[in-house]
């Protein structure tokens, strides 16, 4: 390793120009900072070095600064990375650097965004599905089976290829229906578990997931830190089986009749299921802010009107412990049902002292 | 500022606190066992440390070589530990973990195979036989992910049950918890803040996980995250609760040295488990001069045996490369001081002449990746540079070795993963954390949910308590006279890293008490600039605290054990003492000083101790001990002769 030297050989430390995007969702703006940079020094560490000097109260996120973790993904010069994988010596010298928040989700604070519609998108996907009669213990698979999942489950939830996906970057309307590459290779890895017992990954990713949105331009392997083959080895063998399986010249004739075949495959895939509720309406584009649900079937749901044979939670009775009792956690309990997401002591409307939203111009007063 | 001082009310069975292995392990068992369950985490959901685990899950399933068995596993384990550990947790730990990683399986885990189907098992430092489960080197990630998909699926089954994703487990993201409440010695809830909004929220519950994982951010060379500032441990202090082994802190012996921004970052102990080897600045391959008597007879002297044993394990000695973490951290210490380290102060870890570089980059992709593009190095070419790294704490909240509850004067308090204490002893073998985590996870949640079952009444949380919990976390912005928080942390690494590192002395150890005192006055007076949304220098100026607490823990029972043992070596006391085996080193909190007690260790059961021949407890047993031995191993005798 010789090349590099010890930190004491190396060069002394540099000041460069940093433009970081300072603000939350009220607005903000790039802000200009000097500061020190040594060598073999990646941005994430400058940022580290502002925290500890100018901007004590710069929020950022980071976990393991290894590259491992993916949470420190921003976009730097405009290219979206993880800023503990982005190295300084990448930059011209005297090139300013400018570091700005993940594009497609909404801002919380500085370099800190709201990404909580991808584990919306993760909760909508179904589960490993473990094959029934099998005992722990008793999984055989074969190397080479495993590897083509494995591929998948290198991914590390950075959310850059979400964040690059021209789907949802610049249409927010589609975010409802479109789960994103994440959440494809998501499928995809459960498709090529050798042992998964759910069949229908492909079905589920077209017609639910909204594979069909994606024209493969790739940006999201691009921007892959963990260099998965997201595209290549994910999405298109999901679009192309699934076409496979589908083949039937009056669906071909359909699908070059109506855009990318989306209304004919949907309505197919729905037709093995229990659920009636997926119908054709749910192409790009079409879209409504209608009972503000992310259950796209609810959204349908409203749109028509009342339905009757919607299938609702059956009412069901609280768990019971082995002995066929009621824990009694259910009987100390001062309520019952599922805890509210808000707080169990929150009541609608909120009073108005206890909203946390101020003016911006009103704040600047304090 | 714009928030307000509204607090969030939940109601839960069982709070875990801490999402890593251990946290999501305890979710899912206390939500199987029907409790509402809530998991606080300090990041975002599926970044916790456990991520950074490279090497694999020690479980002796014996798909690689079929004489391996739990006896052998508990072998290894207290001989890592050097027979500090609790021997019921090594025990629990050695049996249970096969059913933990083959339960992982019904989850949707992909381990890597072997050619018959099973899941293929590595090498790794102190481990007899292959017996680490591994995904190449991202075995941690795998262990996350995993258990994170099943609590989605969990989740998937309550929404169809009960129309919500969250009726019965929530994930509370970047969210901290500051303090621990209480009714009379009862634990009944939590109070914390959410990191995004600066928001309170409180839970009211009767029973509490901890599984916040250790304490090395406290040092300035770590492996570990920013979220490691012993949270955990300082909130089980507070309760009421003990800890004990705090002065056992592992220095994993191989973390990345150059270049300085990734000064500290693990380098997976498998790329000496696959054949790489340690060499100084003359290209000596050191480690022959290291060997330990105690280790003799499982090490080669000499480099054909040891090249040999990669082949043929049955018929060689293992490299001695392979020695438990603490022997090879201060060997490579050693060299760096006598003048043979390389120009970053670290040694050279070689794979590159070792093995064809197509085989690198498929045993080892994500050491090859980091290394390439942390550091533009090229493994396969060049050497690494690596060096001592604080990685792991032995010590944590001393816990019931069957239930994870922890002792002391709380009630309802569990602990499990990193955060507790004894499972290790004195040293941690590589591989037996994620295992632990799994094995004690599970343990700790099923028993806070049956815990909650034979409460009569829930405990209430004290209005005084909670307004006392958010003046002490608005304290830091209410002032603007106080240092910087960042300040404060680098002054602290400063004096663990220089005065309490791998090699202690008792002046030094003094010298840092005082210092931690002088440190507690001015963390008494911190402050943070800016608001309360997203504001990081609030969030560290929270954790110093119980960085500091815990930070004292380990100065104090550094300066009280006078002899070297594992992850302690005091230089003024260079040797294993016997009679220091038999006491285990108790924190307490008395007000607001840390109390140390001497507390004898559980006797080892008479078929667990038979496990070991004569020669090698001999080791490590007093002399008294040793007759006692010898008398059990005389009586088993008399009855096989009746």
């Amino acid at each position: 390793m010789g090349n590099n030297g010890s930190p004491a050989a190396g060069k002394p430390a540099a000041k460069r120009q940093f433009r970081i995007w300072r603000g939350d969702e009220t607005g903000g703006d790039l802000q200009d900072y000097m500061v020190e940079v040594n060598e073999g020094e990646v941005v994430l560490d400058v940022i580290h070095r502002l925290q500890a000097t100018d901007a004590p109260d710069l929020a950022c996120r980071w976990n393991c600064k290894a590259g491992k973790c993916g949470s420190c993904s921003m976009e730097i010069n405009g290219k979206p990375r993880l800023s503990c994988m982005t190295r300084m010596s990448t930059f011209e010298e005297g090139e300013t650097v400018t570091v700005t928040p993940l594009r497609t989700f909404p801002v919380i604070r500085d370099l800190v965004t709201d990404v909580s519609f991808n584990y919306e998108k993760a909760r909508e996907t179904p589960a490993f599905a473990p094959p029934p009669g099998v005992a722990p213990g008793d999984y055989r698979m074969q190397q080479v089976d495993v590897e083509r999942s494995q591929e998948f489950r290198k991914c590390i939830e950075c959310f850059l290829c979400q964040n690059v996906c021209h789907v949802i970057r610049d249409h927010e309307e589609n975010k409802q229906s479109f789960s994103g590459p994440r959440f494809f290779i998501r499928a995809a890895e459960l498709d090529m578990h050798p042992l998964d017992a759910k069949t229908d990954r492909k079905e589920y990713a077209q017609a639910e997931q909204g594979l069909g949105y994606c024209n493969i331009t790739k940006c999201c392997t691009e921007v892959c830190p963990e260099h998965i083959k997201i595209t290549d080895n994910g999405i298109i063998p999901m679009k192309e089986r699934v076409v496979d399986r589908r083949y039937d010249p009056l669906v071909w004739l359909g699908s070059k009749i109506f855009r990318r075949g989306d209304t004919p495959q949907s309505t197919a895939s729905s037709a093995g299921k229990e659920s009636v509720v997926h119908s054709g309406a749910r192409q790009a584009g079409v879209h409504s802010h209608a009972g503000g649900s992310h259950d796209p079937a609810a959204e349908v749901q409203a749109q028509k009107g009342v339905n009757w044979h919607r299938e609702v939670p059956h009412p069901t009775a609280p768990a019971v412990d082995a002995s066929g009792k009621l824990p009694l956690t259910e009987l100390t309990f001062d309520r019952a049902a599922a805890p509210s997401p808000f707080g169990d002591d929150v009541t609608f409307p909120l009073p108005p002292e206890h909203l946390n939203f101020a003016h911006p111009s009103q704040d600047e007063k304090h | 500022m714009t928030n307000t001082t509204r607090i969030e009310r939940h109601h839960y069975d069982v709070v875990v606190i801490g999402a890593g292995g251990a946290g999501l392990r305890a979710a899912i068992e206390a939500r199987l066992a029907g409790k509402k369950t809530a998991i606080i985490s300090k990041s975002l959901f599926g970044k916790a440390h456990t991520v950074m685990a490279e090497g694999g899950a020690a479980a002796a399933m014996g798909n690689v070589n079929s004489r391996d068995n739990w006896q052998v596993h508990f072998r290894d384990t207290m001989r890592g530990g050097k027979f500090l550990n609790n021997f019921r947790m090594a025990e629990l730990h050695a049996k249970e973990s096969p059913q933990r990683i083959w339960e992982l399986e019904t989850y949707g885990a992909l381990f890597d195979r072997t050619k018959d189907g099973k899941i293929s098992q590595r090498n790794f430092g102190g481990h007899e036989y292959p017996r680490l489960a591994h995904v190449g080197d991202r075995t941690g990630l795998e262990l996350i992910r995993t258990l994170q998909q099943k609590i989605v699926s969990l989740q998937q089954e309550d929404k169809r049950d009960h129309g919500s994703y969250e009726a019965r487990i929530k994930v509370f993201a970047e969210t901290t918890i500051t303090e621990l409440l209480l009714d009379g010695d009862r634990v009944a809830g939590a109070f914390g803040y959410y990191r995004e909004s600066g928001e309170f929220v409180l839970f009211e519950a009767p029973a509490v996980v901890l599984a916040t994982g250790g304490v090395g951010r406290s040092y300035k060379v770590t492996s570990n995250s920013w979220e490691y500032t012993g949270d955990g441990h300082a909130l089980a202090l507070r309760a009421g609760a003990t800890l004990i082994n705090m002065e056992f802190l592992q220095f994993h012996p191989t973390g990345m040295v150059w270049p300085p921004s990734v000064k500290g970052i693990l380098v997976t102990e498998s790329v000496r488990g696959d054949g790489g080897v340690l060499k100084n600045s003359d290209g000596k391959r050191f480690m022959f001069d290291y060997v330990p008597d105690v280790f003799r007879k499982q090490y080669a002297d000499n480099e054909a045996e040891a090249d040999r044993w990669y082949s043929d394990p049955d018929n060689n000695r293992r490299p001695p490369e392979l020695l438990p973490r603490d022997e090879v951290a201060r060997a490579i210490n050693s060299e760096v001081k006598a003048g043979r380290g390389t120009p970053a102060g670290g040694v050279y870890l070689d794979i590159a002449s070792r093995l064809p570089a197509e085989e690198i980059r498929r045993r080892l992709p994500s050491m090859y990746h980091q290394f390439k593009e942390l550091a533009d190095v090229d493994i396969t070419k060049e050497p690494m540079e690596v060096g001592p790294t604080c990685h792991y704490v032995m010590g944590g909240v001393e816990v019931d070795p069957d239930s994870g509850a922890a002792y002391g004067t709380v009630q309802g308090l569990f602990a499990a993963g990193e955060v507790s204490g004894g499972m290790h002893g004195s040293n941690r073998l590589g591989g037996n954390s994620l295992s632990d985590l799994l094995v004690f996870g599970k343990r700790a949640g099923g028993h806070a949910a049956s815990y909650t079952d034979q409460l009569t009444a829930r405990p209430k949380v004290s209005v005084g308590a909670v307004e006392t919990a958010v003046e002490t976390a608005l304290a830091p912005l209410q002032r603007d006279t106080g240092e910087n928080p960042y300040s404060l942390q680098q002054d602290l690494q400063a004096v663990m890293g220089d005065l309490v590192g791998i090699i202690r002395r008792e002046g030094e150890l003094v010298d840092a008490l005082s210092r931690l005192a002088e440190l507690r006055e001015r963390v008494a007076k911190v402050s943070a600039s800016g608001g309360r949304r997203y504001n990081p220098g609030w969030h560290l100026a929270l954790d110093l605290r119980n960085m500091l607490v815990v930070s004292e823990c380990t100065a104090k029972a550094a300066l009280e054990r006078q002899e070297s043992r594992g992850g302690h070596t005091r230089e003024d006391f260079p040797t294993m003492d016997p009679k220091w085996r038999r006491v285990n080193l108790v924190c307490a909190l008395d007000g607001d000083t840390v109390r140390l007690t001497h507390k004898p260790l559980p006797r080892i059961r008479p078929e667990l101790i038979n496990l070991f021949d004569r020669a090698e407890l001999a080791k490590y047993l007093t002399d008294e001990e040793l007759a006692e031995f010898d008398a059990l191993a005389a009586d088993a005798h008399a009855e096989k002769e009746r």
